[in-house]
C-alpha cells in the first residue's frame, strides 16, 4: 500500500482526518489524568479499546467515582455502533485470521467514514486502512502528550482542564444533534442525569439514560 | 441440554441481531444511545461535584464550548476556549 497524498486525494482526505481526529487524543489524555488514571493505564485504553467515546466515558465515569461495571457497561452500549461498521467493512475488506483483527481494531467512525464515501471497493480498502491506522497513530501520540501535559499539572481547575473535558463531549455530540427529537432527547437526558445524582450511585445516572434512548427510539 | 437444543437457541439468537439491524426501530435507538450517554456525562462532568449539583467555572467553560460549536469553530478551538474561561474564572474571581 502506497500512501501519495499530493497525487491521491483519498490520502489526502484520510490523513487530514486522522490528523484532526487525532489530536482529541490530547484532551483524552488529559482527561484520563485528570480522573485519577496514571499515564500508563491512560495510553492503554487508547491502544487497546481505541474508540473516542467510549474511552471517555469509562475515565469520566471512574473519574466521578462510578463503578467499573457502569463504566464497562457504558463503554460498551457507545461501541456498540462499531459492530455495524465491522458488518459493513468486512464484505469490502475481506480479511481472514490476524490481518481480521487488525483490521477490526481500526474499524471506528472516521475509518468507515472515509471508506464509505469512496466510489469503489479499490479506494474503499485504501482510505479504510489509512485513515485507520493514521487515526491510531495519532490518537496515541496525543493521548501520550495530553496525559504526560496533565501530569505536570498539579490542580486541573488552574488550567480550565475540568472544563475542557465537558467541552471535548460537547464536541463529540454536537454534530450527532440532527433533528429536533434529538435535541430534546440530549436535553431529557441532561435532566435525568443530574436528577438523579445526589440520590443515586455515581454512574447510575448516566447508564440510566439508555432507557430513554429505548423510549423514545421505539415510540416514533 | 441436547445439541440440537443448543442449535435451536443458539442459531435464533445469533440470528436476532441481523434481523433487527434493518427495523428503523433498532436503528433510532442506536442513534439515540451515543446522545444520552455523552449528554449525560455532559451534565455529569459539569454540573456536579461528588454527589452534590454545583454551578461553577466549569458551567461557563461548557457555555463558550457550544458557542464555538455553533458557529463551527474547528475541535481544538471548542476545547482550548472552554478551557481558558475556565481557567480565567478558577483564577481572577
Amino acid at each position: 500500500m502506497s500512501i501519495n497524498p499530493k497525487k491521491n486525494p483519498v490520502d489526502r482526505t484520510a490523513l487530514s482526518v486522522a490528523f484532526t481526529v487525532g489530536l482529541y487524543g490530547a484532551a483524552f489524555g488529559a482527561a484520563g489524568v485528570t480522573a485519577g488514571f496514571s499515564i500508563l493505564q491512560t495510553c492503554l485504553l487508547s491502544i487497546l479499546l481505541f474508540s473516542g467515546a467510549s474511552q471517555f466515558a469509562v475515565v469520566g465515569i471512574m473519574g466521578a467515582g462510578g463503578s467499573a461495571i457502569s463504566a464497562i457497561a457504558t463503554a460498551t452500549l457507545l461501541g456498540f455502533r462499531n459492530a455495524l461498521y465491522g458488518l459493513q467493512m468486512a464484505p469490502i475488506l475481506k480479511v481472514g485470521g490476524l490481518k481480521r483483527v487488525l483490521a477490526a481494531q481500526i474499524t471506528i467512525d472516521e475509518s468507515t467514514a472515509v471508506a464509505t464515501i469512496q466510489e469503489n471497493d479499490e479506494d474503499r480498502k485504501h482510505g479504510f486502512y489509512v485513515t485507520g491506522i493514521g487515526v491510531y497513530i495519532f490518537w496515541n501520540l496525543f493521548t501520550y502528550l495530553g496525559a504526560l501535559g496533565a501530569s505536570a499539572i498539579g490542580d486541573p481547575s488552574v488550567w480550565g482542564l475540568d472544563a475542557a473535558v465537558p467541552a471535548a463531549f460537547c464536541g463529540l455530540i454536537w454534530p450527532r444533534l440532527k433533528n429536533k427529537t434529538q435535541f430534546l432527547v440530549s436535553a431529557i437526558a441532561i435532566a435525568w442525569a443530574l436528577l438523579l445524582t445526589p440520590i443515586a450511585p455515581a454512574g447510575i445516572p448516566i447508564i440510566t439514560t439508555v432507557l430513554l434512548a429505548v423510549i423514545f427510539g421505539v415510540k416514533k | 441440554m441436547s445439541a440440537i437444543w443448543i442449535a435451536v437457541i443458539g442459531a435464533s439468537v445469533t440470528a436476532l441481531p441481523e434481523k433487527w439491524l434493518n427495523k428503523p426501530g433498532f436503528m433510532r435507538i442506536n442513534a439515540l444511545v451515543p446522545i444520552v450517554l455523552l449528554s449525560a456525562l455532559v451534565a455529569v462532568q459539569t454540573f456536579t461535584n461528588k454527589k452534590e449539583l454545583v454551578i461553577d467555572q466549569r458551567f461557563a467553560g461548557v457555555i463558550v464550548a457550544l458557542i464555538a460549536l455553533r458557529f463551527k469553530a474547528p475541535f481544538p478551538v471548542v476545547v482550548v476556549s472552554a478551557a481558558i474561561t475556565s481557567a480565567a474564572i478558577y483564577n481572577w474571581f
